[in-house]
């Protein structure tokens, strides 16, 4: 019993980093960027969601409304920040995109206080059983908000002509565009949904600990760089495969290892001994 | 004496910081392989000596230890690095560091999270221990000049410029990244037996990611590569929260900032904005 309640905790966490992270392999994919600015969109997302349902009485429309506003944050961080580093080396926009972190995060603390914020009405705080699981309703929201997204998102990239287009750009932007697709909207396009996503998933987190901190990106930002190597850069269905395994290896690893390591030491001793033998990840980009 | 305490601890802090961001463009700068880790090794040496110092040993022997501790660990690392390359080695060296700090919270020997306190006086005085500081640095200086303009230098831009090309003209590329790692680490080793005696007390969060940020940071807002840059950055961004204490609130935010601003519009880093004036004054000058 202990492992199954251990392998939902761990799919429950896995499910937040990997809607987290497929935007960020989607981006890196797109451009070679790092974004880890991307954590900091996440607890925007988070931020504006709690204000706005406790302004408006609606979760739904305030997580709707945050998705929005975070997205558009995206696309102008991408046109103001990325757009004119993308000829330099990758490094030069990995630390422009942590210094943008950093205020960020500083940001969110000067504006809304250090001790974070609540929902003013407790949403989701009952438990549901179903058959011998008994769990938080607001883990169940957790799975449930990540498989929608996530299935909305697959069925985006495989059945529509946009994900087609955005597909293309990411494997080969110049065969893309030679091709007619216009990949400076495919850019915008991306880093809209990559954001938005980011936004839905600090939303999710929100909800389950009816709290959101100036802080709460800091996991996410380092984790879910881990995750996307792991999935092996750019590579989508392996990010989400990565960020299951890891959510389900860190729950299982701090009981079993925890005298020894903390949980972040653990994901990555995984992390390095997944590179050592495949250096590319652990499901390679084609 | 001449200088208040404050004074003097705070060029001791500057020097630990300018030698840590030698050590780093080292590895980055001159070799090209970006470390987000590197204060795991600057911990590893500052752990090292805190141990011995605890058990009696004399500074010179901590420092040494210290030294081969965190260069032994760069050895590792630098194996890891002729597996995986770019910003495969970037997260690879991101996690060492998580790992470092993740096990010597668990470490009661260590200290754990309560942080190990039994470090002795390094018994140099004040102004001794500040003379020796500033004499590392510019040891640590003219070994970075010698470096670059050696062989061992120029195989290293080799490196950075071209893995593959370098390869292909038959010079020892994992030799060199090696060497670079080594070398690297263990100045940072270094540097951290000089914090071991500076605070006398060691906590893990003193060597997490953001300190391996900050150092990163310094060597590129300085210019990789450039040792003058990265010194003049290693300075700058050490004080720059001294200067602007008087917005104690908005002190990080404003060192965000900055390195948004900086990258954003000076990607080069402080040598390139030496290179850029040059450039104008030499195109003034023939017009």
């Amino acid at each position: 019993m202990l492992y199954l309640e251990l392998a939902l905790q761990g799919l429950v966490n896995g499910s937040m980093y990997a809607v987290v992270a497929v935007g960020l392999t989607l981006i890196y994919g797109l451009l070679r960027i790092l974004h880890v600015a991307h954590a900091g969109l996440f607890t925007l997302g988070a931020y504006t969601t709690v204000l706005l349902t406790n302004a408006l009485g609606s979760l739904a429309l305030g997580t709707a409304v945050s998705m929005l506003v975070v997205g558009l944050c995206g696309m102008v961080i991408y046109r103001l920040l990325y757009e004119p580093l993308l000829e330099q080396p990758p490094y030069v926009a990995l630390i422009a995109s942590i210094g943008l972190f950093i205020s960020m995060e500083e940001g969110y603390r000067i504006l809304f206080g250090p001790y974070g914020n609540s929902f003013s009405s407790a949403w989701l705080t009952a438990r549901i059983s179903l058959g011998p699981f008994n769990m938080a309703a607001a883990d169940f929201a957790m799975l449930l908000g990540a498989v929608v997204l996530l299935v909305f998102l697959a069925a985006l990239m495989s059945r529509t002509r946009l994900g087609m287009a955005w597909r293309a750009t990411v494997t080969d932007a110049a065969m893309a565009r030679s091709f007619g697709v216009d990949t400076i909207k495919v850019r915008y396009g991306i880093f809209f949904m990559a954001s938005a996503f980011a936004a839905a998933a600090g939303s999710l987190v929100a909800v389950l600990n009816n709290l959101v901190e100036p802080t709460m990106g800091s996991v996410p930002s380092y984790k879910s760089l881990a995750i996307i190597v792991l999935g092996g850069l750019g590579n989508v269905g392996g990010t989400l495969l990565a960020a299951l395994l890891l959510g389900v290896i860190e729950a299982f690893g701090t009981i079993y290892t925890g005298a020894y390591l903390d949980r972040d030491a653990i994901a990555f001793v995984f992390l390095i001994a997944v590179l050592m033998f495949r250096p590319e990840g652990l499901f390679t980009a084609k | 004496m001449i200088m208040s305490a404050y004074e003097l601890s705070l060029i001791a802090i500057v020097s630990i910081n300018v030698m840590l961001a030698l050590s780093l463009n080292i590895i980055t700068g001159l070799c090209g392989q970006v470390s987000l880790g590197h204060a795991a090794f600057f911990g590893a040496g500052a752990y090292t000596c805190g141990v011995l110092a605890g058990l009696g040993v004399p500074m010179y022997a901590t420092m040494a230890a210290a030294a081969v501790v965190a260069g032994l660990l760069g050895f590792l690392v630098g194996l890891a690095s002729l597996r995986v390359r770019e910003d495969f080695l970037a997260i690879t060296t991101m996690g060492v560091g998580f790992v470092f700090v993740g096990f010597v919270r668990k470490q009661n020997w260590l200290g754990a999270e309560m942080g190990l306190s039994n470090i002795p006086d390094h018994g140099l005085g004040e102004t001794g221990f500040v003379v020796l500081c500033i004499a590392l640095v510019v040891l640590m200086s003219l070994l970075t000049i010698y470096v670059k303009h050696s062989w061992l230098g120029f195989g290293f831009t080799a490196v950075a410029d071209d893995e593959d090309t370098t390869r292909t003209l038959g010079l020892d590329v994992a030799s060199y990244k090696l060497t670079a790692f080594v070398l690297g680490t263990l100045l940072a080793g270094v540097a951290g037996t000089l914090y071991a005696y500076f605070t006398r007390f060691l906590v893990p969060g003193a060597f997490g990611f953001g300190i391996s940020i900050s150092i990163l940071a310094m060597v590129i807002v300085g210019g990789v590569g450039s040792v003058w840059g990265v010194i003049i950055a290693a300075v700058t961004l050490t004080l720059l929260p001294e200067f602007i204490r008087v917005v104690n609130d908005y002190k990080i935010f404003i060192y965000g900032l900055l390195l948004l601003l900086t990258m954003r519009f000076l990607p080069g880093g402080l040598a390139d904005l030496a290179r850029r004036r040059h450039l104008l004054f030499g195109y003034k000058r023939s017009g």
